[in-house]
Parts: C-alpha cells; sequence; structure tokens
C-alpha cells in the first residue's frame, strides 16, 4: 500500500481505511393495468392471462405489452391451474429475507393455455424428486385469506398426471430437450419466425404456435 | 460524415403522477405514436436505444421490461443508457455513423413520481463524501443560484423574468404540466422555497415518455418532407465534486457548443434543458446565444420536466419547429446531473 502523507494535525488520527454510507429510499409503487387486472382475478381464485390479439401468445402473467408484438394486451384469457415443470431449481441455501425452510424447490410452470411460465413453489413433494416435465396443479390459500397477491396460491404440487415427455418451449410447438431440436440443432434464429411479418423460421418446426 | 436526420417525434402529456399504468404501459404511446406517425414498424429500424434510470423505477433492470414496448422479436439491435435519452439519441447517431444500418429508434421514460425524486437524485453524487451528506437536487440548485447571483452575472428578477416567459410559452404546449400567465414582478413577491429559489424557479416533477426515430440520406428524405438535419452534436462532462467547477458558468456545455458548430449559423430557435430558472442564463451565455433568439417556445423543463425525457423533448421540440418550417435552424440542449455536471448539444438544421 502506498505510504499517506498527512498534515501534521493528522498524524496521531487512526487513518480511514473504508466508510459505510447506509441508504434507504421508499418508493410507492403501483402495479398498472395489467397487473392491475390480473390481480383482481387472483382475488377471485382465477389465473386470468392476457393477449393482444386472439391469435397472438396468452401471458400469465402479464406485464403490458406483448413482447412479439410491442404491443398492449387488452384481452383476458382465463388459464387452467395446472401445468407442466419446464425448469426448476432446488435452495440448499438460506438468504436475507428468505422465510422459506430449505431444502426446498422453486420452479417455472408453464399452466395449460399460458404461453409464459410463471415461477412458483412445488411443495408436498421431496425436493430431490422434482422434475422437468412433471405435471403440477395449483394450491390456493383458504379463501378468508385470499389477496392481491400471487402468494394466495400457496405453492404447486404433483397433480397425479403422468409427466409430459416433450416439454414445449413456452409459445413455441417443439420442445427443450435435445431430441425435440429440430437436427439436433439448438432453436436459434434460423428457426424463429418473426410474429409480426411471418417471415423466417419454418413451418415444419412450428412458429405458429 | 453520414447526413442523419430526426425524421419523428412523440411525447406523452406530461403529468405528476400516473398511477394507473406501468412503466411499459405509459412508454408505448410514445413509441407507437412515432412509428405511426412514420408508417414504420419495428421492423423498419435498424438499431434501438433506449434512456431511462431504475433508480426512479426502484427496480434493478426495469428497462428491460420496458423493452417489450417495441417488440424486440426475433432479436433487435438495442442498446439501453442510464442517462437522459440525449444521450441514447448520441449513442444511436453514432451507430448510424458507422453506416451499417439507415434507421435508430430512439426512447427514454420515467415514472419521476414513485420515491422523493430530490432525494433520489442524492444517489447520482459522489457516494464517499456528498452522497452520504443527502444533499437534495433542489438545494444544490439553490447553491448554485446563490453563486449566480453573488457574482453579479444575473438577478433574482432575471430568474423571475424566465420562470415568467417559460409558463407563458407553455401555454400553447398542450403537453405542459405547469402552464400561467403571471408578470415576473408579482413571482417576486412570493417567499422562497429554498433561497434564493422561489417554487416557480423550480421544475415540477413529471411522469411521461418520448421517442424519436432517426434516418440517414435518402431513407430521411423519402419519410418526411423536411428532415431536421443534426448538423453537430456533442456532449461533455465536469467533475462530479461540486467544489471542483466555477456553478457560474458551464464550461462544459460551451465546449460542446463550439464542438456542434452553434455559432456557425443564425440560430432561430434554442430548447434548453434548464431544470432550474437561472440554469437557463447559465446555459444561453454557453453557448453564446443572442437575444434575438426564441428560447424555450415549448416552455421547457420549467414547465414540464419528466427525468430522463425533457432532454430529448428538447431536441424533439426543435425537430418540431423545422419540420413545420417556422424554424431553418434550431439548438437543442440536454443536461443530466447535480448542477449542469454534464451537457449536450446539439444543432439541427432544415433543408431550404
Amino acid at each position: 500500500m502506498t505510504e499517506i502523507s498527512l498534515p501534521e494535525s493528522l498524524r496521531d488520527v487512526e487513518p480511514v481505511r473504508s466508510v459505510r454510507t447506509p441508504a434507504q429510499l421508499d418508493y410507492e409503487f403501483t402495479a398498472g393495468d395489467a397487473t392491475t387486472r390480473f390481480l383482481r382475478g387472483i382475488t377471485q381464485k382465477k389465473i386470468i392471462g392476457q393477449q393482444a390479439n386472439e391469435h397472438s401468445r396468452v401471458y400469465v402473467p402479464p406485464r403490458g405489452a406483448d413482447p412479439e408484438l410491442g404491443a398492449a394486451t387488452p384481452l383476458e384469457v382465463e388459464v387452467a391451474q395446472v401445468g407442466t415443470v419446464v425448469s426448476f431449481c432446488v435452495v440448499n441455501l438460506q438468504f436475507y429475507g428468505s422465510v422459506m425452510e430449505i431444502p426446498y424447490t422453486s420452479a417455472l410452470i408453464l399452466l395449460d393455455g399460458a404461453d409464459l411460465a410463471i415461477m412458483h413453489l412445488i411443495q408436498e413433494i421431496p425436493a430431490h424428486e422434482v422434475r422437468i416435465g412433471m405435471r403440477v396443479e395449483a394450491v390456493w390459500r383458504d379463501d378468508e385469506d385470499i389477496e392481491p397477491t400471487l402468494e394466495s396460491i400457496k405453492w404447486f404440487r404433483p397433480n397425479g398426471e403422468p409427466d409430459d415427455p416433450d416439454v414445449r418451449i413456452p409459445g413455441e410447438k417443439r420442445g427443450t430437450g435435445l431430441g425435440s431440436w429440430p437436427g439436433g440443432v439448438a432453436p436459434t434464429e434460423l428457426v424463429v419466425r418473426n410474429p409480426r411479418t411471418g417471415e423466417g423460421g419454418t413451418a415444419e418446426f412450428g412458429g405458429e404456435g | 460524415m453520414r447526413d442523419i436526420a430526426v425524421i419523428g417525434f412523440h411525447q406523452t402529456p406530461a403529468r405528476r403522477r400516473v398511477e394507473d399504468l406501468n412503466e411499459v404501459e405509459m412508454l408505448m404511446p410514445a413509441i407507437h405514436g412515432v412509428l405511426d406517425q412514420l408508417d414504420m414498424t419495428i421492423d423498419d429500424i435498424g438499431f434501438t436505444c433506449s434512456g431511462s434510470t431504475d433508480y426512479l423505477a426502484g427496480m434493478a433492470f426495469s428497462f428491460v421490461s420496458t423493452l417489450d414496448g417495441v417488440g424486440p422479436w426475433p432479436p433487435i439491435q438495442e442498446s439501453h443508457v442510464e442517462m437522459d435519452g440525449a444521450w441514447a439519441l448520441y449513442e444511436a447517431w453514432v451507430k448510424l455513423q458507422l453506416g451499417e444500418i439507415d434507421t435508430a429508434l430512439v426512447y427514454c421514460y420515467a415514472k419521476s413520481s414513485p420515491g422523493d425524486l430530490p432525494m433520489v437524485l442524492t444517489r447520482q453524487l459522489d457516494p464517499y463524501t456528498v452522497g452520504p451528506l443527502w444533499a437534495d437536487s433542489v438545494s444544490l440548485a439553490a447553491l448554485q443560484a446563490q453563486a449566480l447571483l453573488q457574482s453579479g452575472k444575473a438577478t433574482e428578477a432575471d430568474l423571475a423574468a424566465v420562470a415568467a416567459r417559460s409558463r407563458k410559452s407553455a401555454m400553447d404546449n398542450p403537453n405542459a404540466q405547469l402552464a400561467w400567465d403571471r408578470p415576473a414582478d408579482e413571482l417576486l413577491a412570493e417567499p422562497y422555497h429554498i433561497a434564493p429559489l422561489r417554487k416557480h424557479d423550480c421544475p415540477p416533477i413529471t411522469d411521461g415518455a418520448a421517442a424519436i426515430v432517426l434516418a440517414a440520406g435518402d431513407v430521411a428524405r423519402a419519410k418526411v418532407e423536411r428532415p431536421a438535419w443534426i448538423r453537430g452534436i456533442d456532449h461533455r462532462v465536469e467533475p462530479i465534486h461540486l467544489g471542483l467547477r466555477d456553478l457560474t458558468v458551464s464550461e462544459s456545455t460551451r465546449i460542446a457548443a463550439e464542438k456542434a458548430g452553434v455559432a456557425a449559423g443564425k440560430v432561430d430557435v434554442a430548447e434548453i434543458h434548464a431544470p432550474f430558472t437561472h440554469q437557463e442564463l447559465i446555459l444561453a451565455e454557453a453557448m453564446g446565444l443572442g437575444d434575438d433568439v426564441a428560447v424555450n417556445p415549448s416552455g421547457g423543463a420549467l414547465a414540464a420536466n419528466p427525468m430522463m425525457t425533457a432532454g430529448l423533448i428538447r431536441i424533439g421540440e426543435v425537430f418540431n419547429r423545422i419540420k413545420a418550417g417556422t424554424a431553418d435552424r434550431g439548438v437543442a440542449h440536454a443536461t443530466s446531473g447535480p448542477c449542469l455536471q454534464q451537457n449536450l448539444v446539439c444543432v439541427l438544421e432544415g433543408e431550404s
């Protein structure tokens, strides 16, 4: 470390090696139109997706814009409360703010009828038994505890249906497994269809979803 | 250098607080507005660049979800700056200069309202010595105003005259948030807000969004009758430590204006991004603008000050006037940071 030369008056003072400058800012967050409509559905124990037009993707949860069309999503479509695990993570570490007992499983769940997976907990099954393709159903809180929050669904649990062997990429006809990649090639831009112009991609590999 | 022009501009009306929409919902009308104006879609755009900041949203990577509003699929060429949209426009201009693309979409937005704005803005200060003092943006502007008054270069009456003229001009601006007609001497009778600034010397807190489309050469000429050609654009930054700067002048603006070629011709209109009245005086002097220049006919940032957006709106306002034929050559200025720390100057010109 470089020798620091201090003025005489500061010679006996302990040098400052670091500073802590805590900061806190409070924000008044508003949900906006799409999320408000979605959460109103949750209070009625309905999972309602949104789409830009009747041919476009169904987004659950809706964020206000269809990223394929760059358009608002005024249409509402109720989707199923059962779906397929498309990816998951077993959490083995306790972290700040977490109230969960470890290990637990957080998963991306593609609900039937939706084109976007929601993230939620998988419970009522040992963490090491959770797998991609597993069919799961929503478990709601008691009626008196239902609030406009996705936490009104306590978690998802296996619903007893056989696994989906060829899990769809959300919004696409092809699956995520290596065997389902067209010609063994990862789904790259080559097979991505432009949803606005219809250009690109190939009919064979599906783009019309 | 390639000829690059602003060919379209759209902004959302300035509002004190947009509570019924999230950020992308607030932004989309700006993007759709500018593309519809030009009969274009995202598929006609070569590069997209946006300006916003997570500190205002209070959310990490908030700009990622607003990108959904343009339809970025299949993957588009895209970038983001944690700056006012005027700097996003600069990046797009550089990209267009490279010659690979002919069009660019620039957009920016902010909800300034969810947090305590002057406090949120303290987070842009030096984090070791000034930030921990939580010196809010209005108090720092007041320090600058005090320095200017003490230098003898301006009086409180000069500040009030800027406030009166700006809010009166804003009455002709349908997108303005603050517009009124009151004489300057009446304003001087009001109490100080943070001395020597009075309330009317300060900008409103505004939520809003804006978007611009740039195009090169013949693509621009094919799209609109009178593109606003960017004849010069430059931006400069000064030290973050306020004590290292003479706050009564804006050296970075002076250099940027010189590099952008402000003095190379007659200036019909100047849109100056001066959130506080005294800053307009400092900036007009730094850019060497004469008394014959129409300054801030839109009302400027004193009429509506959506963070991250008010700078790009200045460029849009000059474009509007060149497009309409009411101006042939104009100067747009954008600022960022405490007490005019960073400044961008853009010279726009219509073909006669």
